[in-house]
């Protein structure tokens, strides 16, 4: 064997254990599991970059419709401004609307949502929760919030026999019970709201 | 602060890990044919059917892994692939140096060891769906760990190797046992303190700012530590001592959050280290070689560290080759100064790229702790991740005259088909703990969806109450 083949197999090797080094980084590099935490003044700015890009597109959609008739580009665009009012008014409604989300308005975990799930979510101290609760005053498994079970859309709260109970207002949770936008559960310290 | 937390699903990426294991059989197979064109100038003859035979046995575990666990770490494999296959090669190396060829050689030895070491990973695979079930074991894990600490002091069976009573030997087998009672320890200690651990966080006497904890709640877990180095003292082996030691400290401190651990365990090491030097000669001789490895009467009492340093600094950056340098001189090239040999060979760029190798697989441990969902996965993920990674510093900081060479196995690389065993145990465990920590959350929890047809029944506890 000649020295020089000798010489590149040597450092052919070490490059390759680099190289290796560098895939299996890039690799972890794309890796992400867990959960996603952003602020919400971020998501904010994510949402208002875009809108200015919506609008700033905007101008350029009804120019051609415009040449077509003017009255029907009008009453499309008034449709399309009604559109987002809608889910908007639902919300801010008490007692209507199938809720979506579940927000925590009081207690350590102030300002933590996180979206229903079909399965259900279950609320608690016990790690296993969807919802981990850092209150002293909460059962490892708490309450829990599924589908209505008799079929209709909505959905359930449901207390799992905690020590120190859930409250809907000043009433103490027994069996389960549905929930609309606006219900807003108490579990010791912690107060949580449902949001369309 | 108004924050929203999102669930994330991850891929599988099991291709990336089919990807990187392909790239790291690749890497292995250069190494050893490197090996070879240097040392005889000829490919070796028996190349097929060894490669061949190492490639199943790595793409099986791969197979497994789709199958049993889809959703574990996709780098630990590929990573441990490069650390046993460097070891093999250095190992065959070595042979090769000294004359013992085929089935007389080490390295033959060191290949059934790896065989048997994966297949033991993938029992664990399957045996074990879920390491939560381990939890149930804490007391049984604990028995299980002191009998094997004890096996090498059972007259007849225990053997003394080289100055420490640390061997059984079982017809033609030699193996250390304390390998797999480090595991058998951590799960025991993860089982313990994730249910004592509110108690003996918050429980307690605070003494200058610092909480101590109260004495019952202390107690089980002083005394199997105080076990634990008694019998390690015994047997004369300081690296698992210190080994076990700082496992126990770091497990404490992850539970229970308190810095007062840390400190507890610094003291407790000074005043071992205190008495050591006063009281034994071994160690005092050890510390002295360690301070002037290069003295005229240090030399002659043993020249092991000097010739590791001296090899690793004749390798240079991009080392002499595998099979161009001279890591035979050196003593227990083989074991515990394997890492000089490979420096020599691989140079400082070849030695860096392993100890990052080991970096990452470390890391990959604490990132499976911090994501898994139960408080004995990351427990136990942080205890076996970080005995990991002590053990490389005790091993690698000896050779490397960071710290006094106490004689610790090389994971994974290292001659010795205990510490493979428990090494590639250890492996399987921490894809077990990341298969969950990865894998998306249940929709819901099992024991729950098998309560839900008896609401009535729950409303009735709450009436009660």
């Amino acid at each position: 064997m000649s020295e020089l083949t000798l010489t590149l197999l040597r450092l052919g090797l070490l490059a390759l254990l680099w190289i290796f080094i560098f895939s299996v980084v890039g690799v972890l590099r794309t890796d992400i599991y867990g959960t996603a935490v952003s602020r919400r003044s971020q998501r904010k700015a994510l949402k208002k970059a875009d809108k200015q890009e919506r609008r700033s597109s905007a101008p350029r959609t009804p120019a051609p419709a415009a040449g077509a008739g003017s009255a029907g580009a009008a009453g499309a665009a008034g449709a399309a401004a009604a559109t987002p009012e809608t889910p908007a008014r639902k919300g801010r409604g008490r007692g209507k609307g199938i809720p979506t989300r579940l927000v925590v308005t009081e207690g350590p975990l102030t300002g933590t949502s996180l979206p229903l799930r079909s399965g259900g979510i279950l609320i608690g101290r016990n790690p296993e929760c969807a919802l981990v609760l850092d209150d002293d005053y909460a059962s490892g498994r708490h309450c829990r919030i599924s589908p209505d079970p008799s079929g209709r859309d909505g959905w359930v709260v449901e207390d799992l026999g905690s020590t120190n109970g859930t409250f809907i207002g000043r009433d103490r949770l027994t069996g389960s019970r549905p929930v609309e936008v606006g219900t807003a559960l108490r579990i010791g310290k912690t107060v949580l709201e449902l949001r369309g | 602060m108004t924050t929203t937390v999102e669930p994330l699903t991850p891929r599988t990426r099991r291709g990336a890990e089919l990807l990187l294991l392909l790239l790291a059989i690749a890497i292995v197979l250069l190494a050893w044919v490197t090996t070879d064109l240097n040392r005889n100038g000829t490919v070796p003859g028996n190349i097929i059917p060894v490669a061949g035979g190492f490639t199943a046995l790595v793409l099986s575990v791969h197979l497994v892994l789709r199958w049993k666990a889809a959703y574990a770490d996709p780098v630990l494999l590929p990573i441990t692939t490069v650390l046993n296959g460097l070891g093999l090669v250095m190992i065959h190396r070595l042979d090769l140096a000294r004359g013992q060829l085929g089935s007389e050689g080490d390295a033959y030895r060191q290949i059934i060891w790896t065989t048997l070491a994966v297949v033991l990973a993938v029992a664990v695979l399957f045996v074990l769906r879920d390491h939560r079930l381990l939890r149930r074991y804490t007391y049984v894990t604990m028995v299980v760990g002191f009998v094997l600490l004890l096996l090498p002091l059972v007259p007849g069976i225990g053997r003394t190797i080289n100055g420490s009573q640390i061997w059984i030997s079982v017809g033609p087998l030699n193996f250390q046992p304390g390998e797999l009672a480090k595991i058998a320890l951590a799960i025991f200690f993860a089982g313990y303190l994730v249910q004592t651990r509110d108690v003996l966080s918050l429980a307690g006497k605070k003494v200058l700012g610092f909480t101590f904890p109260r004495g019952r709640d202390l107690g089980p877990i002083l005394v199997a530590w105080v076990l634990a180095l008694l019998v390690l003292v015994f047997q004369k082996d300081l690296g698992s001592a210190l080994l076990f030691f700082g496992l126990f400290v770091a497990m404490l401190y992850v539970a229970t959050e308190r810095v007062s651990w840390i400190a507890i365990g610094l003291l407790l090491f000074g005043a071992a280290v205190a008495f050591a030097l006063s009281a034994f000669t071994h160690f005092q001789k050890r510390v002295d070689l360690w301070l002037d490895p290069f003295s005229q009467d240090n030399l002659e009492r043993s020249n092991q560290l000097a010739n590791g340093l001296w090899g690793m600094a004749s390798g240079g950056l991009t080392g002499t080759g595998l099979g161009a340098g001279r890591p035979y001189l050196t003593s227990f090239a083989e074991s515990d100064f394997i890492f000089p040999s490979l420096g020599e060979e691989l140079g400082l760029f070849g030695s860096v790229a392993i100890i990052v190798l080991y970096l990452i697989f470390c890391e990959r441990g604490i990132r499976t702790a911090l994501g898994v969902r139960d408080g004995f996965g990351k427990l136990l993920a942080i205890g076996i991740s970080f005995s990991v990674a002590f053990q490389l510093f005790i091993v690698i900081g000896g050779v490397t005259r960071v710290i006094p060479l106490t004689g610790l196995t090389t994971p994974f690389m290292s001659l010795g088909g205990s510490s493979l065993l428990a090494n590639w145990v250890i492996m399987a465990l921490l894809l077990r703990i990341s298969d969950q920590a990865r894998r998306p959350m249940p929709e819901m929890p099992v024991g729950v969806a098998a309560a839900e047809p008896a609401p009535a029944e729950v409303t009735q506890v709450v009436r009660l109450t």
